[in-house]
């Protein structure tokens, strides 16, 4: 059924006031998240079994089930929300969705079962903010991925969505909106950290048109999809942030370049587009003005190179997607040779915030420099992993012990590597720094998109960088010799060092190539990518040098520098160990001394993980 | 116009031309592999790069794409510029060992040898042969396929090209050797393309007169006649000396 047009500003206010009007009777909501991770873990039969459940017990219209986005929670999905009240029920099975209906209707107790613990105490909690996931973080962006149906604009509508749109087309002018941003100190949040209202100034300047704007859902880090959860749960907020953009720059040609990957994200961001346009808030005379733009959805064929803005306008002009020179910027000749803003789908995401907030209030939250929130993907050995988001200027430890809840296993904290792949690996010492754009890059990582990825003691650094290298040199696009060339030599010399061949000289070797190729490579990838080496470096020298002089690797993971053997004293042959060998390596009678045989062993280290008795050595 | 600072001098610019021209107009030595005047510049070779500074910042910039400004300090040869070029002629040196036109450069940037494993590469990628198909002949036979360390100049599929017109201007511009044309019986190859174009024959002898693809295509383009460009060197030279000695005689006999 297509949807009405909304012919102006009045027009949306009132659709908005009746549709809170024809949903005043619903009494409670209960938000299942059903994209692509939480899916993974059952979101989607889940929300069957709670319609079923409310149409059994005969409460259509009085509780609602939602399909929202990710609520970030990931270690603990399927989640139910059930709201106003904000009891958060977690791992829930399809199962229990009759006693948390039930619950629901009765306003009463909580199903207890299901409710967060706390690991101290063992007590439980009810309310999703008193859970220290979410107690400690401030969900600007991400909040409203609870809230609506990314397939039903009328949500987004309810919430108020488009407001800004409105704001701007009734009574801001560009160089208004322009100032907004300025002031508000708004960052891009794809990784550059520019600032977005230099960036649309820049753009207005140019005389030439037409004027393009794009919006950048090549996410391509591995570990980070803060995007993607973005354009999956809240696809018009990205839609709405594009069309204040392109009204303050002057275009009336919108792109946004998803990666093929994302099939959902493509799915919603198109329905979205195209609910949009019934509703007259996309397409020609927006909102009873002059103003008109168009977005078009391209794909992306998943080259990480893609991500990089030349890049991207190379691959939309239907040309390979390989990087240019930017002496001349994008923002003067960009796609197709006009003046183009580029922005991610996060900093799209901030701009309706801060129309409708003001820039004061946007620019309250976070650091000076900094301003605002970012999403960071927490991700690897740490206790709960998710989407958090947070004020920047937070301390990394704030996130990962605070938020995170530490390292899981009781194991020691090593490292967290921010940024993606060419962003650095940061040690404890560096745990108390603020996370900002500046700091980050003082450090010798970056903030990139907001990966952030936990390592615990068992991580070898030397390895770590060695894999990150490895990526950047499948994803490289070849055109410039420093990144190409380069990346394969860093490769080689980093496979000789894991491999017990090093030598000091190779050290040498790691610091010049990596001078080279930050000063001379063609684009970002290239200039960014030593960052993985020259972190592990600077923070784990003495891992490195224990590969090259001791032929030792400190967390045992090299497997040409380790050796499992298995300590007859110890071993009582219970044989757990040769039970869990994939290699079938591992021999001897029942209740008796086993013994590893070499020439079979894969070096895996899963026996070393089973033995109860500590008779597994490494060495 | 506008005025830089070259080495030290001051020197006289178009706003925006390339600072390759600009100090190759001095006199400057600048090395370069994947640059042609004829071609829009491309930089990936990174070997023209030198040193600027504006705003009190400097930077690595390659001289073949970085447009002249007013007010720009410029450096060909700082030692960090000479460093990074030093650091490309190794990589360089180890892609493709023994190819005479790195070997040559990188004996007068320092380099002499490489730190690190040596493939038996040819190509540079610089990708002059890719440009020139596109940009001046228009035919586009060839282009890169993979990423990364795959990257390679191929045609589609890796199949003899059907779009090739054997006009071998790839082989001319290669600084390395790595495309060459042989002419085998009846037909030019380019390698290593694996493309075979057949060659047309003389319509008075059948001596080969070209790649006959490649007569098509100047015939297209100029919108010549059929008979043109049918008849060899050789036979059109006898051709019209006949002309001549039969137009002189006919002067002799007159007077």
């Amino acid at each position: 059924m297509g949807k009405t047009r909304v012919r102006d500003a009045g027009d949306l206010d009132a659709l908005r006031r009746a549709l809170l009007r024809q949903r005043a009777a619903v009494r409670r909501t209960i938000a299942i998240s059903t994209r692509s991770g939480c899916c993974g873990s059952g979101g989607a039969a889940l929300f069957r079994a709670f319609q079923r459940e409310v149409k059994k017990r005969g409460l259509a219209g009085k509780i609602a089930v939602r399909q929202t986005g990710c609520h970030g929670f990931c270690e603990k999905e399927p989640t139910a929300l059930v709201l106003p009240d904000g009891v958060l029920y977690l791992k829930v099975s399809p199962a229990d969705a009759g006693d948390i209906v039930a619950a629901a209707a009765s306003g009463k107790t909580p199903v207890e079962r299901l409710l967060y613990r706390d690991p101290e105490t063992g007590a439980a909690v009810a309310h999703e903010k008193e859970i220290p996931f979410y107690a400690q973080q401030q969900r600007t962006l991400l909040d409203a991925n609870r809230l609506v149906d990314p397939m039903d604009i009328d949500d987004y509508i309810a919430i108020g969505g488009y407001a800004g749109l409105a704001k701007v087309l009734t009574g801001m002018s560009p160089q208004d909106v322009i100032e907004s941003v300025t002031r508000a100190g708004l960052r891009g949040r794809g990784g550059g950290g520019f600032p977005t209202g230099r960036k649309w100034q820049l753009c207005r300047n140019c005389q030439s048109l037409p004027r393009y704007v794009i919006c950048n859902a090549d996410e391509g880090d591995p570990g980070a999809y803060m995007d993607r959860s973005l354009l999956e749960g809240n696809p018009h907020l990205i839609l709405e942030g594009m069309l204040i953009g392109a009204y303050a720059v002057g275009s009336s040609q919108g792109f946004v370049y998803v990666r093929n990957e994302y099939p959902l994200a493509l799915k919603h961001l198109t329905v979205a587009l195209k609910q949009a346009q019934e509703r007259g808030l996309v397409g020609e005379g927006i909102l009873g003005t002059d103003f008109a733009f168009t977005v078009d959805v391209m794909r992306g064929g998943g080259a990480f190179v893609c991500g990089e803005s030349t890049a991207l306008m190379a691959s939309l002009e239907g040309r390979a997607g390989e990087p240019r020179a930017k002496y001349v910027h994008t923002v003067e000749k960009g796609l197709y040779g006009q003046p183009t803003v580029l922005n991610n789908v996060e900093t799209w995401a901030n701009v309706p915030l801060i129309i409708n907030k003001g820039w004061q209030w946007y620019a309250q939250t976070g650091s000076k420099a900094s301003p605002g929130t970012k999403i960071f993907s927490l991700v690897g050995k740490v206790n709960t992993t998710g989407l958090v988001e947070v004020p920047l200027g937070m301390t990394l430890r704030q996130i990962i012990f605070g938020i995170g809840g530490g390292i899981r296993g009781h194991k020691r904290f090593k490292a967290v590597q921010t940024g993606g792949p060419s962003g650095g690996c940061l040690p404890e010492q560096c745990l108390d720094l603020p996370v900002d754009f500046d700091t980050l890059t003082e450090s010798g990582s970056m903030m990139g998109s907001g990966g952030m990825i936990v390592m615990d003691e068992d991580t070898c650094m030397v390895d770590v960088a060695r894999y990150f290298v490895r990526f950047l040199q499948e994803e490289s696009c070849g055109k410039c010799v420093p990144c190409r060339e380069g990346l394969r030599a860093m490769e080689e010399v980093l496979t000789r060092i894991t491999a017990g061949n090093g030598t000091e000289e190779d050290l040498r070797s790691l610091e010049d190539l990596s001078a080279l190729m930050k000063d001379a490579s063609l684009c970002a990838l290239g200039t960014m990518a030593p960052n993985p080496v020259l972190t592990t470096m600077r923070y784990f020298g003495d891992e490195y040098l224990a590969h090259i002089r001791e032929k030792r690797c400190p967390a045992g993971v090299c497997r040409d520098l380790v050796q499992y053997e298995i300590d007859a004293a110890a071993c009582t042959g219970c044989t757990a160990c040769s039970r869990v060998c994939p290699s079938h390596a591992i021999q001897g009678e029942k209740k008796k001394p086993h013994v590893i045989l070499q020439d079979r062993c894969l070096k895996c280290g899963a026996c070393f993980r089973a033995c109860r008795f500590g008779a597994v050595k490494r060495g | 116009m506008v005025h830089l600072t070259l080495d030290g001098k001051t020197v006289g610019a178009e706003a925006g031309e390339p600072l390759l021209e600009v100090a190759r107009r001095q006199g400057k030595e600048i090395p370069t592999l994947c640059h042609h005047p004829a071609l829009e510049p491309y930089g990936a070779c990174r070997l023209c790069i030198v040193e600027v500074e504006r705003r009190s910042s400097r930077k690595i910039v390659t001289s073949c794409n970085f447009p002249a400004e007013d007010g720009l300090t410029v450096w060909t040869d700082s030692p960090r510029v000479m460093n990074n070029r030093r650091l490309i002629l190794e990589l360089l040196l180890a892609r493709c060992p023994g190819v005479e036109a790195i070997e040559r450069l990188a004996k007068v940037y320092g380099s002499d040898g490489s730190r690190f494993r040596k493939s038996a590469e040819k190509c540079i990628l610089c990708g002059l042969c890719v440009r020139v198909c596109e940009e001046v002949i228009g035919v586009s036979a060839i282009s890169f396929a993979g990423r990364g360390v795959d990257r390679r100049v191929v045609t589609p599929f890796e199949q003899s090209s059907s779009e090739c017109i054997g006009c071998g201007a790839c082989a001319a511009v290669c600084p390395t050797g790595a495309i060459s044309i042989e002419e085998v019986a009846l037909a030019r190859r380019v390698n290593p393309f694996a493309t075979e174009v057949e060659m047309a024959r003389c319509a008075r002898c059948g001596a080969p007169v070209g790649p006959s693809r490649q007569i098509a295509f100047i015939r297209k383009k100029l919108n010549l006649p059929e008979e043109i460009l049918g008849v060899c060197a050789a036979c059109r030279r006898k051709e019209y000396g006949k002309k001549l000695l039969s137009v002189s005689e006919a002067v002799r006999r007159k007077t």
